[in-house]
């Protein structure tokens, strides 16, 4: 038994494994553009699935941007207190949600609460037969299925972030304004003077919806991809709040480093 | 689920979305103040801006007026040229002083306009001809340390 | 003769993984027949039933359907063919976010133009044919095994197709159930002049209703005759399939290594 060797081929084939399913993916989400038609010529589609994608995120959205603008401006007053400027609390919450926390967060709950509810859609329809049934129907299920959800996803996701970062900014003027009593005026006329809407808010809604592509494409495709087992569609949901939310972070450091490099 | 009601929900999303961006771009974004009013580009020319960065204010009494929208490098006068868009609702005579200035000790550098007395007013795409660099911190205190040395010299 | 035959299978073969699962099979479906397919368990029967759908390409061989070749057919070309065609599925496969009457409203939505009125019309009717015209508002999940199927079945003939493959329609039924099944699925073929293709094992009901019966094992065709002859047939393998016995051509034991081997070789497993 040649132990090295044999760790090296496990190695390799992971590799292989891995690298087939990029492909795969890759080659899935062509097709589901290809097949996008309907998603836009029968609207009503669409605008189901963005009501299960995007009005049932919208608590979780915006309870939790309220809180995060709560804790920033707690902790922001903090720490600005320390160097006497505290005016510059504004700033801190507004530049900070809308350029990463913003987006970063809120798809990171959109993984959790809508992706996972994609995957587990479409992997029971696979798991049922429905998506068979419904290709001997002569309708395609990519068009009719995959790609709606698809869109619903990809158009809510810009949206929830910018409800993330309003609610993030009025939770740090409650915690700023009303409860400590850092100057009205000075919170909102120090954030309008530092936050340029098309560097800061457009470079944040870009993101957005490039997390949305990501995070949408992931789940349909895990659910499609899935193992027709309740056990299979049981890890192709954990797969893909996993693969979303290391899928927004890395593409989240690639879209940093090329939006805000050298400048301020 | 109803159709009509799905779609009133739909519709009600879509509105609070719209309204979060409009609410990040007028409230917290500055797209209410210097982009909804005309802009005018004008240049100026520095021998060293030190840290002066794109999209640094502009300002004129403390107010901020524009904001730098370009910086290049001039090969023939090794210069440097600073595009700066400016607020349309104001105008600044030709004999406008343009200098880099440091808000407090460590912060962003800026650009200051003093302006002049000349009666003409300066027109989109002109370039400023009093301007002043920015002032190198290091450089200041060798001056400073050559003029102590100095001082020293002449007590002997 | 060959007008007479709707689907005609010429030495299809199928491999899967490198394992064969189809070894040449012929067959010959004749219109406005019953015929059933029948066979143990991971004998190839549903696998067939995909390849005539076109859901599956075959390695080798050809399925031809009316003029049609099956097999090699694009995209648009066999979704042209299968709206000409139902299948209901081993466990109905409705869908699970619509009411009974959204799915078998469904085929119809997606491929015509009919109005609504006219729909709804038509989906009553199907539905009362299978006696479950009470139950449109229901959701599928409120159904019982028996009540799935027959949506599923009703579904399946929403477009008056002129193939209708059953697969596996039996399965997981209680008795008064699957006599129901059976019992529609010869009435309705009859009374669309209908085809149809059903892949079943369950021997007793089917006699009952079928015109010809194909035997499969391994991946190829062992028997064949009408419920008569197949009821009088000296065959081992039809005799053991017919009374349920538990040996005979089909092993009980799946293929291993002698017992005494196994425990002496000491082969250590997984």
């Amino acid at each position: 038994m040649a132990r090295p060797a044999d760790l090296l081929r496990k190695l390799g084939h992971a590799t292989v494994e891995r690298v087939w399913r990029l492909g795969f993916a890759a080659r899935f989400f062509w097709v589901v553009l290809l097949y996008s038609g309907a998603s836009f010529r029968r609207l009503p589609l669409t605008l189901r699935e963005i009501y299960f994608s995007g009005v049932l995120s919208l608590i979780i959205i915006l309870v939790s941007g309220l809180f995060v603008g709560l804790v920033l401006g707690l902790q922001g007053f903090e720490i600005l207190q320390r160097f006497g400027s505290t005016e510059a609390l504004g700033t801190l919450v507004a530049l900070s949600l809308t350029r990463e926390l913003g987006p970063v967060l809120a798809a990171i709950f959109f993984a959790s609460r809508a992706g996972s509810s994609v995957t587990a859609e479409i992997g029971l329809m696979k798991a049922t037969e429905q998506l068979k049934a419904m290709d001997m129907m002569a309708v395609n299920p990519i068009a009719r299925v995959v790609a709606p959800r698809f869109w619903g996803g990809v158009i809510s996701m810009p949206l929830l972030a910018a409800i993330f970062s309003a609610m993030g900014v009025l939770g740090g003027w409650l915690i700023g304004v009303v409860f400590i009593g850092v100057d009205d005026g000075s919170y909102w006329s120090q954030m309008q003077s530092s936050v340029d809407f098309r560097f800061d808010v457009w470079n944040g809604i870009v993101k957005s919806f490039v997390f949305g592509v990501a995070v949408s494409l992931i789940a349909v495709f895990e659910g499609y991809d899935s193992v027709p087992t309740a056990e299979g569609v049981s890890r192709a949901i954990t797969r893909t709040v996993v693969t979303s939310v290391l899928a927004v972070l890395a593409l989240d450091f690639v879209l940093t480093s090329f939006m805000f490099r050298g400048t301020s | 689920m109803n159709r009509t009601v799905l779609d009133l929900w739909v519709g009600f999303f879509v509105a609070l979305g719209i309204a979060a961006v409009m609410f990040l771009a007028l409230k917290v974004g500055n797209l209410s103040s210097a982009r909804l009013s005309e802009t005018y580009v004008l240049q100026a020319k520095f021998d060293n801006i030190g840290g002066l960065k794109v999209r640094g204010p502009v300002k004129s009494a403390g107010v901020v007026v524009g904001r730098i929208s370009d910086i290049r490098f001039d090969a023939e006068t090794y210069e440097a040229v600073v595009e700066m868009t400016i607020d349309g609702r104001y105008r600044f005579p030709k004999d406008t002083f343009a200098s880099i200035f440091t808000a407090g000790l460590l912060g962003e550098q800026y650009i200051g306009f003093d302006a002049g007395g000349d009666e003409k007013m300066l027109q989109a795409g002109d370039t400023i001809a009093k301007t002043q660099s920015a002032v190198v911190l290091e450089k200041l205190i060798s001056q400073f340390l050559f003029s102590k040395a100095a001082d020293g010299q002449d007590k002997k | 003769m060959s007008d007479d035959v709707l689907v005609d299978i010429e030495d299809l073969h199928f491999t899967y993984d490198g394992r064969p699962v189809l070894q040449g099979i012929n067959m010959k479906i004749p219109r406005g027949k019953v015929v059933a397919i029948m066979g143990g368990s991971g004998c190839g029967k549903t696998t067939l039933l995909r390849c005539i759908g076109g859901q599956l390409r075959p390695s080798g061989g050809r399925v031809r359907l009316e003029k049609h070749q099956v097999c090699g057919m694009s995209q648009a070309e066999l979704y042209n063919l299968r709206r000409r065609m139902g299948m209901l599925f081993q466990f109905g496969a409705l869908f699970t976010d619509m009411s009974v009457f959204d799915n078998v409203a469904f085929p119809m939505r997606e491929h015509t133009d009919l109005s609504e009125e006219m729909i709804r019309d038509l989906v009553l009717m199907k539905l009362e044919a299978v006696g479950l015209r009470g139950a449109h508002k229901l959701m599928p999940g409120e159904l019982s095994g028996g009540m799935a199927r027959r949506v599923a079945l009703a579904r399946a003939l929403a477009l008056d197709p002129m193939l209708v493959m059953y697969d596996e329609p039996f399965t997981g039924l209680d008795p008064i159930a699957l006599g129901v099944i059976g019992q529609l699925i010869r009435k309705l073929n009859d009374a669309l002049g209908a085809t149809s293709i059903m892949v079943t094992h369950d021997i007793q009901e089917s006699l009952l209703i079928v015109d010809y019966i194909y035997f499969l094992n391994g991946g190829r065709v062992v028997a064949q005759g009408t419920p008569d002859e197949i009821r009088a047939s000296a065959d081992p393998f039809v005799h053991q399939f017919v009374h349920a016995e538990p040996d005979g051509p089909v092993h009980f034991d799946y293929p291993a290594p002698s017992i005494r081997q196994e425990f002496l070789s000491g082969v250590r497993h997984g």
